[in-house]
């Protein structure tokens, strides 16, 4: 009896076995031949492309990625989110073609870039972002805060709502009694170190600490990631948090004191900073990373911006790949890519004068 | 089957040459399987403990004036000063969740043991077992979004009345994402495994002694006092220890409910206080680099050595005692 039984498992599964080599084998070569015939018919882009660095584009570069990816199907496009450093480290060692960063190359990887690609590498920004400061208050709608007060809030030094210093930023408003509680990342983050480097520029005095992707503070209220501290915001009234604007969704936002008006955090805002800070000094042809000036009085401009580069070289030793980044990155600083993030991850498209400079880096590439 | 049919073919032939008991293909292919199954768990143990050292090891060997430059959220501490901290949150955090889910689950395990009618005590067993299977990712986010605002005035009220002692000192964090919100999160995860394990043990309990206190006039607490508990003493020590292991490593669910903190704190109701290993390590290796991913896989590694000797311990206790549990 026993035998029998093996005898039919036995055959079930060579039966089994074969079915499933004769199903692999059929759409393999099927496929072979469709993409061969594909490939003269539509596009002159092929080849495989990988990125890799800061989380904070990634819903970005994916939106790019898909639309990019629908109009060149014969480019295998990738981006891995392991974060700025990271990807950083990748592109200097030559694992990817272009590296997201949410700050600029420093200038001993400027040197290691430089080596890697034979010319120079170039910091484009291209990911622009405002960074709102969110709180939950029901009483109080459009409260106003200047950077020195919000320092203060974030260092713990303002413990309750209608303390003096928020109540001279919002003359007339009856503010609460309750105590506020400040929320920050508790992951490392580049809206964290954007945040802390707006209050270093703009707060020194009531902002002791430098900036950083880490909170610098022990001890406080913290959650992890962008939705985790607007959940956090939203659970606990009184609570007061800096999260990307896109997320911020039914919390309050405050409107932050620049020059001598208080501005309401929108994309064109924070492209107007971008446009008129000044290039850092000491950069070589074509790099365009951003002195932020974050201390900026121009009418309308939002100073709390996160700004995303993507770091490419400037020769390829691979004319394939040189050729495909600059495809890639061309259609990510073209109106419809910067729409495309706008639409997908709530960034500010990059003013125009801004992205003549970029199409004239990419050029430049060889 | 197998075993009551041999001794008999082996019995009816003479005796003449038995040198090895009939095998069947069964035998040899099950055998086999068994053993590499039983191999291939060392080698995988074996294989992540040498990941782990030889990738944790660069965080020992290289001077922490070195390791402080390159990795900032070190803050200019050394590698043993960060995992410190880390190591005190991992065991407090799993601390309170002992505290509360053990005489919950010891409770719950006698009643379905021997309180329950049968058919309630399989549907409880069922349902208690279901708690296992949920992802620890929903977990977070029941502890994040429903008990969170639930306890926040439950804290306010214990560090008003009770703040005089230190574990409770105020003031209160609101929202209460505190190491006492992630320990009763903790606990109502190891509560199923530490249910499973006493309850198994109860139901071992030798009837002859539970009849033997019944006879002599026990009451049915008297009995499950002096026959039950006694018996099952080392079972409960080792699923505690079991529950121990689960909460030690959890992470998801602890990186949503607490706001971290690196400090030797005993201020359970304050936030931004204590962090557990597994969780710190969810949040930093995104953005972790070079050293710093190595500096995480040495923390990785201290709670692996942390788990190891728990779960030895656990064995310690049990073998320890079923020499004189009473048992036969």
């Amino acid at each position: 009896m026993k035998r029998i039984r093996y005898g039919r498992i036995a055959a079930i599964v060579t039966a089994g076995a074969l079915a499933l080599t004769a199903c692999g084998n059929d759409p393999a070569t099927d496929s072979g031949s469709n993409s061969s015939g594909d490939d003269a018919a539509t596009s002159d882009l092929a080849g495989t492309l990988a990125g890799s660095g800061a989380t904070s584009m990634e819903s970005a570069q994916n939106a790019w990625i898909a639309k990019f990816g629908a109009a060149n199907p014969d480019v295998d496009l990738s981006y891995d989110p392991v974060g700025s450093g990271g990807g950083r480290k990748a592109f200097i060692e030559g694992g990817v073609g272009f590296a997201g960063s949410d700050s600029a190359l420093d200038d001993e990887e400027r040197a290691s870039a430089k080596e890697r690609c034979g010319g120079d590498a170039y910091d484009l920004p291209l990911y622009i972002s405002p960074i709102a400061v969110v709180y939950n208050l029901p009483s109080v709608k459009g409260l106003q805060l200047s950077p020195s007060t919000v320092a203060k809030i974030f260092d713990g030094k303002i413990a309750t709502w209608n303390d003096a210093a928020i109540a001279a930023d919002n003359p007339g408003v009856t503010l609460p009694t309750g105590t506020i509680t400040p929320i920050n990342r508790s992951d490392e983050s580049g809206t964290t170190k954007n945040f802390t480097d707006y209050l270093s520029k703009t707060a020194k005095a009531d902002w002791p600490y430098e900036a950083t992707g880490n909170w610098p503070k022990q001890g406080t209220q913290s959650a992890q990631g962008t939705s985790g501290v607007v959940q956090a915001v939203t659970a606990g009234e009184g609570a007061i948090a800096y999260a990307d604007h896109s997320q911020a969704g039914s919390l309050g936002v405050a409107k932050i004191k620049v020059g001598e008006k208080y501005v309401e955090p929108t994309a064109e805002g924070a492209a107007k900073v971008v446009e008129e800070s000044p290039l850092k000094e000491g950069l070589p042809d074509h790099d365009l990373a951003i002195d932020l000036k974050r201390d900026t009085t121009t009418d309308g401009a939002y100073p709390v911006v996160l700004v995303s580069y993507i770091i490419v070289c400037s020769k390829y030793s691979d004319a394939e790949q040189g050729k495909l980044v600059k495809a890639y990155v061309s259609y990510i600083a073209s109106s419809e890519g910067q729409q495309v993030a706008a639409d997908e991850a709530g960034s500010a498209p990059i003013s125009s004068k801004l992205r003549t400079d970029v199409e004239a880096a990419l050029t430049s590439i060889a | 089957m197998t075993t009551t049919d041999e001794p008999k073919t082996r019995q009816s032939p003479p005796p003449a040459q038995p040198p090895r008991p009939p095998q069947r293909p069964g035998d040899r292919i099950f055998s086999a399987s068994a053993k590499y199954a039983g191999v291939l768990i060392l080698v995988v143990l074996a294989a992540v403990a040498v990941f782990l050292l030889v990738e944790g090891w660069p965080a020992i060997s290289t001077p922490t004036d070195e390791l402080t430059k390159s990795i900032n959220w070190l803050e200019g501490h050394s590698v043993l000063a960060y995992v410190g901290p880390l190591v005190f949150g991992t065991i407090l955090a799993a601390l309170i969740a002992l505290v509360i889910a053990t005489p919950i689950a010891i409770g719950v395990a006698l009643f379905i043991s021997h309180y329950a009618p049968r058919r309630v005590a399989s549907g409880l067993g069922y349902v208690i077992d279901l708690l296992a299977a949920i992802p620890s990712v929903v977990y977070g986010l029941w502890g994040f979004l429903w008990l969170m605002p639930r306890i926040q005035p439950f804290t306010e009220w214990l560090t008003t009345y009770f703040g005089w002692i230190p574990l409770f000192a105020g003031p209160a964090a609101n929202p209460a994402r505190t190491i006492l919100t992630a320990g009763i999160v903790l606990a109502v995860m190891v509560l199923p495994i530490i249910t499973a394990v006493s309850r198994e043990i109860f139901l071992q309990t030798p009837t002859l002694h539970e009849e033997a206190a019944l006879a002599l006039g026990a009451t049915r607490w008297e009995m499950v006092r002096m026959a039950v508990l006694p018996f099952a003493r080392s079972g409960i020590v080792s699923a505690t220890m079991l529950g121990l292991g689960r909460a030690l490593g959890e992470t998801m669910a602890v990186a949503m409910v607490l706001s971290p903190g690196l400090m030797y704190s005993v201020f359970i109701l304050q936030a931004g206080q204590q962090q557990n290993i597994a969780a710190n390590i969810a949040l930093k290796f995104p953005e972790a680099s070079g050293l710093g991913v190595n500096v995480l896989i040495f923390t990785g590694l201290v709670l692996f050595v942390i788990t190891l000797l728990v779960n030895m311990f656990a064995r310690w206790i049990v073998s320890r005692r079923a020499e004189f549990s009473g048992a036969n």
